[in-house]
């Protein structure tokens, strides 16, 4: 069903579920390290192994982190609130129960503003905040699509086991028509930079440190009752969140209007042709027997506290804009192109690293971007940092390199051959500033062209051009057109 | 020479301290009376011989160079209540499940112990995941009370206070959860100790229902108990539910009580625990020991505990709920028993099939009440209801301690009962908790000191002291004046034990 028509016959619902791992030290309730990408079952120790005896003891830091973003995102913080255990059996969860928040959430009934491409504001109001551990990976082996249905065996790993995890929820999303893709990866888009200005989590989609699952259902234009919701897990990329909120709602769309019913389900995003694919049957909710976690004791952060982490916010992503546009005096047009290229804390980092925002701006928005086109990534997927193009940017205002040279050592460093001077070095990239050699070549040039090195001594200096080009074309454009300019007339005037 | 194995915890220490005897002779000693006895009564399911002499032999060279003990303890031997992990030796919580099971840590209990130069015989049996009042629920079959070898030593911790009637070990260490610690000490003539909740770290305590678990001292004296419950208690940063306070001063208090003056103490009778279910015997003793209590100087009031009424039904409802929580991790992924994996099996079967083979019948009770009460749609009937009377109950301790120093009652309402009798009536088997439940909900502390022998059946009696939350010393003081007005320990009464 074409997307116009879903849109003419229903209105689609949107519920965003975001875990969050956050970048804390340690774990959530032991002492062992927080880290991605370990060897297999080395960060672990009896508690977050679920071993008999062992005891939880809550990460301080964590409850900090939750708190922070719980006021970023205007929530109240919970006067007094609980941990909760959520009973289930599954192989990767030690103790078949997951220590986690239900009805008594560190943070609740909160908003976020989020800017569209055009430029609308639309607000997405949040549910809860809750505190949680991750579960271990499951790995496994045989079968064709990596879940266990099929498998021949299964590989644990518990590294992430008891890692700290928030759970942000927002309210229902409603009334954004054919907009709602978009909003579902702007909100997405939105939290990211927030969490990473307030620097609780690593925000990598690509690592899983930020997931999405996306609710999506539709209801008819006109009524009030919502229809039944599907649950898209694995949503991987922000492109990923817009895509698999549009397949969901033509795929909806069509079962529908063929008078068929959604079913009540979990479904699987696939990465590769951007549609969803069946997951659990979810029609009886499930029970998860929560009930106060006994061996944790309840939380009741004082007023004070709450006040004095509101004081450690820092500037919020769309604040820091306001005064970035102004910084660098763009128009709302500019600057939201630079938003839309995702370019803006690339050039501000750049800025920060010493560059001047015009040149940092120019760099991200036109040759690296085309550069993230070229490979069909994110800008700032590019393996260069706003540092090193500060220092290109800095090499050619040295007169070190031309613009020419600098998108050779750009190109050298996004082939992974080194930071900029070592691409300058091994390419022999340098802008021939050793005034001896020029010099000669420039002798050489007037000796080989002496009618017209007799017009520039007679005063007509424009005909220094040709001599300029002939010098730029002996050194392969590697010398500084400028300063062989000034040395032919220096020469012709001795 | 005197026999080792009869002296006290107290007694032991000063005469490993003076050189008099060797930790290593008194660990010695203890080891050949296991061996000798234990066949007969089955009190442990794990015996550590190497690192128990290892244990003595350090004690002893510190003393032998001079070091000052590492506590009033050191050098005497103890028996640990197979529910404590104990890094490189086995744990089974009395189970098939966890059989084989070698912790990778000690608990803190554990490590305390060690610490403090206590000698660890081994682990002693109990019912299944702590679960029962007689041990017949362990896997690895019942210990049998030193008293009457077809009787049941109580339960859960049934292996902890039979070692100590059977003098295979001078302290032991018990869970209570119910009464675990205290009614296996009253029907063994021996004293059991549940501290306030909170007192001593559950840190390696293999959970069972962990709102309600308490470890605490087991003993033949109360001031055995006490040297014990300095050892053991204190503030463990590993037990988020840990008390971070000062141990109250138990040892002070015990030697205090021995003076058998009670001047100023008021002491409340709890009405609700007597009359029906209550042997005749296990009443007449109650009110004698009341009695003593009164001559040795104490006010003597009735007080009434309404809720009380309530507690076993509400306990029934909060700890199988825990217990069904607390037990999922017994999956056979990581640790312990896996059936039935021979490689045509999902996991879920596997754990399954494992959980079915490896729990026994109580534990599977309580596992399935618990995931019930837990569920959807009767969470608020259930366990909030049940919530609601812990607090009533916990109003009620708190309106007895406006009037009273201590409360005290029967420990249990009979003697102990002949194995086998109530093992197919788990109703039965519940009400044997029916005096101590009430201090488990509240989190307040309470302890068995012996009252006597009931004059029906000459079996061993326990009167129950109970204290407000914190204020563990007072129990000690009146069990220690009680223990110092009667004529000799009642555990010295129980006869020999006859070894096939
Ligand atoms: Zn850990």
């Amino acid at each position: 069903m074409a997307y116009d028509e879903v849109l003419s016959r229903f209105d689609p619902v949107l519920g965003l579920e975001v875990h969050v791992e956050l970048n804390t030290n340690t774990k959530m309730f032991c002492g062992c390290r927080n880290e991605f990408g370990g060897e297999p079952n080395t960060q672990v120790c009896p508690t977050c192994l679920g071993l008999p005896g062992s005891l939880p003891v809550l990460n301080a830091v964590a409850v900090e982190s939750a708190m922070r973003i719980g006021l970023a995102l205007n929530c109240e913080i919970a006067e007094w609130c609980r941990f909760a255990r959520k009973n289930y059996f599954y192989p990767d969860m030690p103790k078949n129960f997951q220590t986690s928040q239900y009805d008594e959430p560190i943070a609740f009934d909160g908003y976020l503003d989020l800017e569209l491409d055009d430029g609308e504001i639309v607000r997405v109001g949040i549910e809860r905040a809750h505190m949680e551990e991750d579960t271990g990976k499951s790995l496994h082996v045989g079968g064709a699509t990596g879940r266990i249905h099929g498998a021949e065996h299964s590989l644990l790993d518990y590294n992430r086991a008891g890692v700290p995890l928030i759970e942000i929820v927002t309210k229902t999303i409603e009334g954004t028509g054919a907009r709602a893709p978009e909003v579902a990866r702007a909100y997405v888009t939105a939290l990211r930079d927030l969490l990473r200005a307030l620097g609780v989590s690593d925000v990598r989609m690509d690592q899983g440190s930020l997931r999405c699952d996306a609710n999506v259902s539709l209801k008819p234009l006109g009524r009030k009752e919502f229809g039944t919701r599907t649950e898209t897990k694995n949503v991987n990329s922000l492109r990923s969140v817009e895509r698999a909120v549009r397949y969901e709602m033509t795929r909806q769309g069509a079962v529908l209007a063929g008078g068929g019913e959604i079913v009540q389900e979990t479904r699987h995003f696939q990465e590769a042709d951007g549609s969803t694919s069946a997951g659990r049957r979810k029609e009886t909710s499930e029970d998860y027997r929560y009930f106060p976690e006994p061996d944790l004791v309840p939380i009741a952060p004082s007023r004070e506290w709450v006040e004095k982490l509101r004081g450690t916010l820092p500037e919020m992503p769309w604040e820091r804009r306001k005064r970035i546009q102004a910084d660098w005096s763009l128009s709302d047009a500019e600057f939201r192109d630079l938003v839309n290229a995702g370019a803006v804390e690339l050039v501000a980092s750049t800025v920060d690293a010493g560059a001047s925002s015009a040149e940092a701006r120019s760099w991200w928005v036109s040759y690296l971007t085309q550069q993230a086109n070229n490979r069909e990534v994110e800008l700032a997927e590019l393996p260069i940092t706003p540092a090193q193009v500060a220092r290109v940017i800095s090499l050619v205002a040295e007169g070190k390199l031309t613009n020419k040279l600098a998108r050779s050592v750009v190109d050298g460093v996004l082939a992974g051959e080194g930071e900029p001077d070592e691409v300058v070095d091994k390419r022999g990239l340098a802008v021939v500033s050793d005034d001896g050699a020029l010099t000669a070549a420039v002798d050489e040039a007037l000796a080989a062209n002496p009618d017209i090195a007799e017009k520039i001594r007679g005063g007509k200096v424009a005909a220094a051009g040709k001599i300029v080009g002939d010098v730029m074309k002996a050194t392969k454009g590697q010398a500084d057109a400028k300063r062989v300019r000034e040395l032919v007339i220096e020469r012709c005037t001795v | 020479m005197t026999d080792l194995t009869r002296l006290t915890a107290a007694e032991l220490a000063e005469k490993i301290r003076t050189k008099e005897t060797s930790a290593v002779e008194v660990t010695q000693s203890h080891l050949d009376r296991i061996n000798q006895v234990d066949s007969a009564v089955h009190a442990f399911l794990h015996i550590d011989t190497e690192g128990a002499l290892g244990a003595a032999r350090a004690v002893d060279d510190g003393i032998a160079s001079g070091q000052p003990p590492a506590s009033p303890l050191a050098g005497v031997p103890l028996a640990l209540k197979d529910v404590l992990t104990t890094k490189g030796v086995p744990t089974t919580c009395g189970s098939k499940m966890l059989e084989g099971w070698v912790p990778p840590y000690d608990a803190t209990v554990t490590a305390r112990l060690r610490a403090a130069g206590v000698v660890i015989l081994g682990k002693t049996n109990m019912d299944e995941f702590a679960m029962g009042s007689s041990t017949e629920n362990s896997a690895y079959g019942p210990s049998r009370n030193p008293w009457d070898t077809d009787r049941i030593p109580g339960g859960s911790g049934g292996g902890s206070s039979t070692a100590l009637a059977a003098f295979e070990a001078p302290l032991a260490i018990g869970t209570d959860t119910g009464g675990s610690i205290r009614q296996p000490g009253a029907v063994t003539g021996t004293v059991g100790v549940k501290p306030t909740y909170g007192g001593v770290s559950r840190y390696g305590l293999v959970a069972f229902s962990s709102s309600l678990d308490q470890a605490g001292p087991c003993a033949r004296t109360v001031l055995d108990a006490a040297l014990l419950h300095e050892v053991i208690g204190g503030h463990d940063p590993l037990d988020s539910t840990s008390i971070d306070a000062p141990v109250p001063p138990v040892v002070a208090a015990a030697r205090e009580g021995a003076s058998g003056d009670l001047t100023g103490v008021k002491i409340g009778v709890v009405t609700e625990f007597s009359g029906d279910g209550y042997q005749p015997g296990v009443l007449r003793s109650f009110e004698a020991a009341v009695e003593t209590l009164r001559g040795m100087g104490a006010a003597i009031v009735e007080v009434s505990c309404p809720n009380f009424t309530y507690a076993l039904p509400a306990y029934y409802l909060i700890n199988p709920s825990e217990c069904s929580s607390n037990l999922a991790r017994f999956d056979a992924m990581r640790y312990g028993l896996r059936v039935d994996d021979d490689g045509t099996r999902s996991a879920e079967e596997v754990m399954a099939a494992t959980r079915e083979a490896g729990f026994g019948a109580e534990v599977k009770r309580r596992i399935m009440l618990g995931t019930y009460a837990l569920s959807a749609g009767y969470y608020d009937a259930f366990y909030g209801q049940a919530q609601k009377v812990r607090t009533l109950i916990t109003r009620d301790f708190d309106a007895a301690f406006g009037k009273v120093d201590v409360l005290v009652s029967p420990t249990t309402p009979t003697t102990a009962f002949k194995i086998g009798e109530r093992v197919d009536d788990p109703m039965a088997m519940y009400l044997a908790d029916l005096c101590t439940i009430p201090a488990n909900l509240s989190g307040t502390p309470a302890l068995s000191v012996p009252s006597g022998l009931s004059d029906e059946d000459g079996l061993p009696v326990g009167l129950q002291v109970m204290a407000p939350a914190l204020q563990d010393q007072r129990m000690y003081r009146v069990a220690a004046a009680f223990e110092a007005s009667q004529d000799g320990l009642v555990i010295d009464r129980v006869g020999e034990l006859e070894v096939a």
